[in-house]
C-alpha cells in the first residue's frame, strides 16, 4: 500500500519544484453575501501531512472541497501533482457571457475537475458510502468504472486494503451493517483504490461516536507513516500535533497562522490561535 | 343470473385483458417511465429553458384529461395529415400520460438521494451522467416504486379508454358481449372483478420488488 508512483504518469515539461505536489495560491469564494474565503494559499509537498484546524465557519472544509473541485472557487489557482493549473478565476469568467462562450466555459471547468479529481481522493465526513452496494463494491467502484482496472485485478487489491484497515470479513456487508467507525474505514479504503496522489479528509471523525474515533484515526495515522500526502480538515488536534508536518489555523477566512505542529500549539503567535486553542483544549473554563 | 353467460363470457373477456389491457398497460408503461426520466431531468437541469420545457410538458399532460389527449392523437393529429393506427395512437397517448405523472415521482425520487453520493461518485471519478445511472438511480427506484405502481395501477384501468379509439382490449370486448347479450350489469361487473384481480396481482408485485430493494436499507 504504496501512493502511486509519480513516473507512471509522464511529466508535464514545466512541472514546478519536484516534491511540490499541491499548490494552490489565493482562493476566494462567496456564498452569496458571505465572503468565506478571502485569498487562501497552501502548498503542500510529497509525503506531507497538512492539519487544517479552524472554527466551524472559518472555510477550512471550503478550502478542501476547492482542492477537488467539489466546490468551484470564484478566484485562485490549485495545481495538484503536476498536473495542469486549474485557474478558477479564469473559469468564473469563462462561464459567463453568451452561449457559446458558456459552453466553452463549461467543458473547461468540467476539464479542469476531472484534473484535480485523477489526482485526489476524499474521505467524508458522513463516509458518504453508497449504501446499495455492499462493501467491495463500495471499493472497486472506481478502479473498475472509472479507471478501467480488470475486475479480478481490482477485487483483489480491494481484499488487501480492506485486510489492512481490518475488515476483510466484512467485504460483502452492506454499510449499513457496519458501525460508523467501519463505515469511516471503508471510506478510506475506497479512496486509497483509487490511488490517489492527494488524500483529502473532511473532519472524518466528527460523525462518530467518541468510542470509534481511535480506530479512524490510527488507520490514518498509519497511512501517514507510509507517506501518504494528505491534507486533514479536523477537531482532532491531538491527532493533528502528532501526525501533521504542518498546522493550518483557518478563521474568517484567511490562514491566521501556520508552522510546525510544536509551534502552533505550545506557542501560537496569533491571539486567535490561542483563544481558540483555549476553548477546545479548556471547554469549561 | 344467468351463471352461464357468466361462464360462457369469462374466458373472452379475461383474454381481451391478457392480449389487450396488459400488453397496452405494460408497453405504456415502459415507454412512460424513458420519457418521464427524459422529463425529470431536463425539469432538474440549471439551463432554465430545459427546465421550462420539462415543466411545461408536465403541466399539459397534468392539466387535460386523458380521454381528450387520446381524442387528439387519434381524430385530430389525423386532420393535419398524421394518422395512426388504434394500437399505436394509445400506445403514444398512454406513454406520454404516464411520462408525465411518473416524470414528477422521479424527479422528487433524484432530489431524495443526499447531495453526498453525488460528490461521492464525482470523488471517485465518476461523470455526472455515470453516478446518475449507477448510484443515484438505484438509490431512487427504491423511493420511487411505491408512486409508481400507482401510476402503473392507474394505467391499467384507464387502458379502458382505449375502446374509444376502436382499440380491442377487454372493455370493448365487455360492451360487445354486453350489447350483444343484454346483460350490462353481469358482463360489466365481471370485467370489474378481472380489472380488479389484475391491480391484486400488480400490487402483490409491487411488495415483492420493494422488498428486494430494500435488503440494503437499515431497519
Amino acid at each position: 500500500m504504496s501512493p502511486t508512483d509519480p513516473s507512471d504518469r509522464p511529466e508535464p515539461s514545466d512541472r514546478p519544484v519536484p516534491d511540490t505536489l499541491l499548490t494552490a495560491r489565493g482562493i476566494e469564494k462567496s456564498f452569496g453575501t458571505n465572503h468565506v474565503l478571502r485569498g487562501v494559499d497552501l502548498e503542500v509537498r510529497r509525503g506531507e501531512v497538512i492539519a487544517l484546524i479552524g472554527p466551524s465557519g472559518s472555510g477550512k472544509t471550503t478550502v478542501l472541497r476547492s482542492l477537488n473541485g467539489l466546490e468551484t472557487p470564484d478566484a485562485g489557482l490549485v495545481q495538484v501533482a503536476g498536473g495542469p493549473v486549474v485557474d478558477f478565476g479564469a473559469q468564473a469568467a469563462a462561464t459567463t457571457g453568451a452561449w457559446a462562450g458558456r459552453r466553452a466555459g463549461a467543458r473547461r471547468a468540467k476539464a479542469d475537475r476531472a484534473a484535480l479529481r485523477d489526482r485526489s481522493a476524499m474521505v467524508f465526513q458522513h463516509h458518504n458510502l453508497f449504501p446499495h452496494r455492499t462493501v467491495l463494491e463500495n471499493v472497486i467502484e472506481g478502479p473498475t468504472q472509472v479507471k478501467r482496472i480488470p475486475r479480478a485485478t481490482a477485487v483483489n487489491r480491494a481484499e488487501e486494503l480492506l485486510a489492512r484497515v481490518g475488515l476483510e470479513d466484512k467485504r460483502d456487508a452492506y454499510p449499513h451493517e457496519l458501525s460508523g467507525g467501519q463505515q469511516q474505514r471503508v471510506g478510506i479504503v475506497r479512496a486509497l483504490a483509487l490511488e490517489p496522489d492527494l488524500l483529502l479528509f473532511d473532519e472524518p471523525t466528527s460523525a462518530l461516536d467518541p468510542e470509534l474515533v481511535g480506530e479512524v484515526l490510527t488507520v490514518m495515522k498509519e497511512l501517514a507513516d507510509e507517506g501518504w500526502t494528505m491534507v486533514v480538515v479536523t477537531h482532532e488536534l491531538q491527532f493533528a500535533r502528532q501526525v501533521a508536518d504542518e498546522v493550518l489555523f483557518l478563521d474568517g477566512g484567511v490562514v491566521v497562522e501556520r508552522g510546525a505542529p510544536a509551534q502552533i500549539f505550545s506557542q501560537p503567535a496569533e491571539e486567535r490561535t490561542r483563544r481558540f486553542l483555549d476553548r477546545i483544549l479548556h471547554p469549561l473554563d | 343470473m344467468d351463471w352461464q353467460l357468466v361462464a360462457d363470457s369469462f374466458w373472452p373477456l379475461l383474454r381481451g385483458g391478457l392480449v389487450g389491457t396488459i400488453p397496452l398497460a405494460l408497453a405504456s408503461f415502459a415507454i412512460g417511465l424513458v420519457l418521464a426520466l427524459v422529463v425529470a431531468l431536463l425539469r432538474l437541469s440549471p439551463n432554465p429553458v430545459l427546465s421550462w420545457v420539462g415543466r411545461a410538458y408536465v403541466s399539459l399532460i397534468r392539466g387535460t384529461p386523458l380521454l381528450v389527449q387520446l381524442f387528439i392523437i387519434f381524430y385530430g393529429l389525423p386532420q393535419l395529415g398524421v394518422r395512426f393506427d388504434p394500437w399505436p395512437a394509445a400506445i403514444i397517448a398512454f406513454s406520454m400520460n404516464v411520462g408525465g405523472y411518473a416524470a414528477e415521482v422521479i424527479r422528487a425520487a433524484i432530489l431524495s438521494v443526499p447531495k453526498g453520493q453525488w460528490e461521492a461518485g464525482w470523488t471517485v471519478g465518476m461523470s455526472p451522467v455515470r453516478t446518475l445511472s449507477r448510484i443515484i438511480l438505484p438509490q431512487a427506484a427504491r423511493v420511487s416504486v411505491p408512486p409508481l405502481s400507482n401510476t402503473f395501477i392507474s394505467l391499467v384501468k384507464d387502458t379502458s379508454l382505449a375502446t374509444v379509439i376502436l382499440v380491442t382490449e377487454m372493455f370493448r370486448k365487455a360492451q360487445e358481449i354486453a350489447a350483444f347479450s343484454n346483460e350490462f350489469m353481469v358482463i360489466y361487473t365481471e370485467a370489474a372483478l378481472i380489472y380488479w384481480m389484475f391491480c391484486t396481482v400488480l400490487a402483490t408485485g409491487q411488495n415483492a420488488i420493494e422488498k428486494r430493494l430494500d435488503r440494503y436499507v437499515a431497519h
